[in-house]
């Protein structure tokens, strides 16, 4: 009896299998993805890398700072390439240009250009300083973030920046920033279709169309 | 024709580069030697086509190549007469090729006058990075998937080499390529003004398999890509736009990425600005809206005249560029076979045209196969130079119709301080004493 099923259990295993991959599927083994490969990835692993910081303040780490903090603090570690207001140099000015986008010789400065203050975080924890980036702590990257602002007008003398204050803070040139108009300059040649935009559909409608 | 001519790429080499002009200057007498032992110059001699542009001349070379210069490889007079090399483990170019990028702090250019048919040599593909190449163990990075995502996943290496592997051919442009160009005409060779394009054939996993792999959930709409390089490296990027084209690529022209280029893993996005293609990439988050970054605010948007900035300006939009005769070069009168690269992010070039009376008249130019989307294509044009001062110019169509524009056109739109996606019609003056120069009109 079980020998004579066993050929037909092996050809529907094998025609299950051969759907499967047909299908582009290949069936999970060690993970439950379609290829089975990759490893899950613990909380704390992804801790470790997930530094990015959202401007509704998503990924601020607790902790605060103060402008008064932030004076010493980057007066110790950015001065030396930033200048000692922000707009000295050698490297890029951060402080003032506002209203000058406009003009002929425009300032793009943290004050004048900037659209987000949650940027300001994510950037200086992720980049700074130049030679040993990632190496500041919370409270260092939230003083030295008041002080910028403050340097630039934005916040007052004894404001503290935290997870909760720094998302609130509405940059000057928050409205300064338009989507892609292009095709902007030559149009299309005749008999030829227009040149689609780029789409803001959701990943949904793109799974549905595959 | 004069065989002396040849001396105009040495010229020109010394002019483009200040430290090879001290190099070189240092033994002139060698290099006119050299130039007489030239086996190639009998050939040259019997064919009319100009031999300025076609072969880096020996002499050039010699002055570059300090290593031979100092007598280490015997030059035969008869290279049938002795043995040759043997094998070797890892190929080098030959020590008469001399083909170098212009490296500044920050990137490095590549050489486009000096290069042939529509792949970079991968030693030569420019570089663009914000805080340095960084050393990694490709035994120990890891790719991480998480966010909106049903199964947060660590992928190895290995593992990421296990899956259905796809192979593109596609280039890269840096979104500032060309940027000094808004204001003036500043670059003085092709390398310096367009040397933010290079052409490689890329092979990886589709990204879109990499997310179906961890489950993405369906109201992911921006993915973050993030370097491990000591700038963090990161970009937003809206995931529909671009699922069916980006690859996360391990290997460059057959072999692995090159550091400079993202080893052991980058992103690509075909058609897209260079510094979305996120090198040494580590980490893809799935999100519902962009993230904000630095790389997406503070740079990579383009200022207008009214002071707004356009934001997520993604696609390189259809440019070219003669590389030969280009700036720099020294040419004769006769025949000269005007040589370029066309391009375009949103698809396959269609045409080229060129204008050899700046811009009075255009002609169509040969395309060289493959014509592939969003990649480099070689276009060509026989042309007879009289001698006389004119200006060569190229521009180039794409399959969705867009023109490359005039310069004027450009600017009237955009202004001149946007600083990134510089596509305007590139001019060279040909001057009457056979040199050629950066121009705009």
């Amino acid at each position: 009896m079980s020998r004579s099923k066993a050929p037909w259990a092996f050809m529907a295993l094998a025609i299950v299998v051969g759907l499967v991959m047909v299908g582009n599927e290949v069936p999970a083994q060690d993970a439950p993805g379609p290829y089975g490969l990759g490893f899950p990835a613990t909380e704390e692993e992804i801790r470790a890398w997930d530094i990015d910081v959202s401007p509704n303040g998503e990924g601020l780490p607790p902790g605060r700072g103060t402008v008064k903090q932030g004076a010493a603090v980057y007066a110790a570690k950015c001065a030396a390439c930033h200048g000692a207001t922000g707009t000295e140099g050698p490297k890029d000015r951060l402080v003032g240009g506002q209203d000058t986008l406009a003009t002929d010789q425009p300032v793009k400065t943290i004050g004048s250009f900037w659209p987000y203050a949650t940027t300001l975080y994510d950037y200086i924890y992720r980049t700074m300083p130049y030679t040993a980036p990632q190496s500041l702590t919370p409270e260092e990257v939230y003083s030295i973030v008041a002080w910028l602002l403050f340097q630039n007008g934005i916040v007052v003398e004894d404001a503290v920046m935290d997870a909760t204050t720094l998302p609130a803070v509405r940059m000057p040139n928050r409205d300064g920033f338009v989507s892609d108009p292009r095709p902007d300059v030559e149009r299309r040649e005749r008999g030829h279709s227009l040149i689609p935009g780029i789409p803001s559909r959701g990943l949904a409608l793109w799974l549905e169309h595959r | 024709m004069d065989p002396a001519s040849t001396i105009g790429h040495q010229e020109f080499d010394r002019q483009r580069d200040p430290q090879h002009h001290r190099t070189l200057g240092s033994d002139a007498g060698d290099d006119r030697d050299s130039r007489n032992a030239s086996p190639e110059q009998g050939l040259n001699r019997r064919t009319f086509v100009a031999r300025g542009l076609s072969f880096v001349g020996l002499a050039a070379v010699q002055g570059l190549a300090p290593a031979w210069a100092a007598g280490k490889p015997r030059i035969p007079d008869d290279p049938t007469r002795v043995p040759g090399s043997p094998p070797s483990a890892y190929g080098q170019r030959s020590t008469f090729e001399d083909a170098s990028r212009l490296v500044s702090p920050s990137h490095s250019l590549t050489p486009l006058q000096a290069l042939h048919g529509i792949i970079t040599p991968s030693a030569l593909h420019f570089e663009r990075h914000h805080n340095g190449v960084p050393l990694i163990d490709p035994a120990r990075h890891r790719l991480v998937i998480h966010g909106l995502v049903e199964r947060p996943t660590l992928f190895t290496l290995d593992e990421l080499m296990r899956f259905p592997s796809v192979s593109r051919t596609a280039f890269i442009e840096c979104s500032g390529n060309s940027g000094g160009e808004w204001r003036e005409p500043k670059g003085k060779t092709a390398q310096e003004t367009h040397g933010l394009t290079s052409t490689s054939e890329w092979t990886g996993v589709s990204l879109a398999t990499l997310l179906r792999e961890a489950g993405a959930k369906p109201e992911a709409a921006w993915m973050l890509a993030e370097g491990s390089d000591a700038a963090a490296m990161t970009r937003s990027i809206p995931l529909a736009s671009v699922l069916d084209e980006a690859l996360v690529c391990y290997a460059q022209n057959g072999e692995a990425l090159r550091p400079e280029q993202g080893y052991p893993l980058r992103l690509l996005l075909p058609g897209w600005e260079g510094n979305t293609c996120i090198k040494w990439l580590r980490r893809l988050k799935l999100g519902t809206t962009p993230f904000m970054t630095r790389e997406e605010t503070s740079r990579y948007t383009d200022l207008m005249p009214d002071g707004t900035a356009r934001r997520f300006t993604f696609v390189m939009e259809a440019k070219s560029v003669i590389t030969s005769p280009s700036g720099g070069q020294q040419i004769t009168p006769g025949f000269v076979e005007i040589r370029g690269l066309a391009w375009s992010g949103r698809g396959r070039v269609t045409r080229v045209e060129v204008s050899t009376d700046g811009g009075r008249t255009w002609k169509l130019a040969g395309l060289q196969e493959p014509i592939l989307p969003k990649c480099h294509t070689r276009f060509r044009f026989p042309w007879r130079w009289d001698g006389q001062e004119t200006i060569l110019q190229s521009r180039c169509i794409d399959e969705m119709g867009y023109r490359q524009p005039a310069r004027e056109a450009l600017i009237t739109v955009r202004g001149v301080n946007s600083y990134y996606h510089y596509n305007a019609i590139q001019s060279w003056k040909l001057l009457p004493s056979g040199e050629v120069r950066n121009v705009q009109v």
